[in-house]
């Protein structure tokens, strides 16, 4: 089967023989896209975790089929070297990643959280951000994500409504 | 061999006597009936309540906001929990996980607009009487006549998941409620016909 999506802002045609093939083998092998990583296959530890039009989601359990029409953005697409997302700012700033292997997965995590809540509060993170670390760098990720907020609110509106 | 003959003819003839007989002493041991025998409305409610309890349905129905998994009812993964719509929290919701159908891959289960039935709705812990009081009271069930009920019963896709629960992320089909879809959709269609009659306690 044909899928058409949009990946970082540019259209994709994949033809794929299973439409149930994960959206992150789609991601990695067919688009060559290897930030979001594989960690459980099972949808729990959250390491491949990417937006579908800007909803958390984690794409070792989305089947592709379900991505036809859809915008998908990955860390590749948060934001650029020269101009990064406030998550990849605020991830920078507070020294964040250990190993790193899960880090894609909180940091779109995070960007979709500030979507929704733009000032989430200690509880909200709670909330919101399961993803798994191995290192044990949440207290780490907790003050970035304030960080990210805080980086957020400082952009004009319209830099903020594009976030 | 033709001296044989007719001591063979007698046996045969003994034998099918003696059959004959039989048969008829046991036949006269059952009572004729006119008309089939009714179910009880007893019968059909706690049939419906095998159902309703088993961990298929239950699981979905908590009293503590905390949703269950598997046939041990844990509390789910990762401290999943209700959220404001019964869909999760905001950023991280059911669907970020659970999509419209299972998913054989990674196991995750799924079917349309998965997530908790509303906590007015929630079973856990209560009895199979306490739970049909609740099932029937259109103030904890969304307003719902017996008509919509019935509907949401055998025809709500999220409820007949749970006969098509798909496999564990082991690969190990989930086990379905103890009647089939088609035996649970004649009895709640019986249930409700006959007056939805909760047992007296």
């Amino acid at each position: 089967m044909k899928i058409q999506l949009i990946v970082n802002g540019t259209p994709q045609l994949v033809q794929i023989e299973d439409e149930m093939t994960p959206l992150l083998w789609v991601i990695r092998d067919v688009l060559d896209q290897k930030g979001t990583k594989f960690g459980c296959g099972k949808a729990a530890c959250g390491a491949c975790t990417l937006l579908v039009d800007d909803q958390a989601v984690r794409s070792c359990s989305y089947p592709i089929k379900f991505a036809e029409g859809k915008t998908i953005t990955t860390i590749e697409g948060l934001g650029t070297k020269e101009n990064p997302h406030p998550v990849q700012q605020a991830w920078i700033e507070e020294v964040v990643p250990q190993c790193g292997y899960c880090q894609p997965g909180f940091m779109m995590a995070t960007a979709a959280l500030l979507k929704k809540v733009p000032k989430p509060t200690d509880e909200d993170i709670d909330n919101n951000i399961i993803n798994v670390c191995r290192c044990g760098t949440y207290y780490r990720m907790r003050k970035a994500i304030h960080r990210a907020a805080a980086l957020n609110s400082e952009l004009p509106i319209t830099e903020q409504e594009k976030e | 061999m033709k001296k044989s003959l007719p001591l063979l003819f007698l046996l045969v003839l003994l034998t099918g006597m003696l059959f004959g007989l039989n048969t008829s002493v046991h036949v006269s041991n059952y009572k004729t009936i006119d008309k089939p025998v009714e179910v009880s409305n007893e019968t059909t409610f706690h049939q419906l309540m095998d159902v309703l309890t088993h961990p298929r349905c239950m699981n979905c129905h908590p009293t503590d906001n905390l949703p269950k998994q598997g046939m041990e009812r844990q509390p789910h993964h990762f401290d999943m929990a209700r959220g404001a719509d019964d869909h999760g929290f905001e950023a991280t919701q059911c669907h970020t996980c659970h999509q419209k159908e299972n998913n054989p891959y990674s196991g995750v289960p799924g079917a349309p607009h998965w997530g908790l039935a509303p906590a007015s709705m929630g079973w856990q812990g209560l009895t199979r009487i306490e739970i049909a009081e609740r099932l029937l009271n259109t103030e904890t069930n969304g307003g719902k006549n017996h008509e919509a009920l019935v509907e949401h019963l055998t025809k709500d896709a999220l409820v007949l998941w749970a006969w098509n629960p798909g496999v564990d992320a082991n690969g190990v089909e989930r086990e379905k409620p103890p009647l089939s879809k088609e035996e649970y959709i004649a009895v709640v269609e019986k249930w409700f016909a006959d007056g939805a009659v909760i047992p007296t306690k």
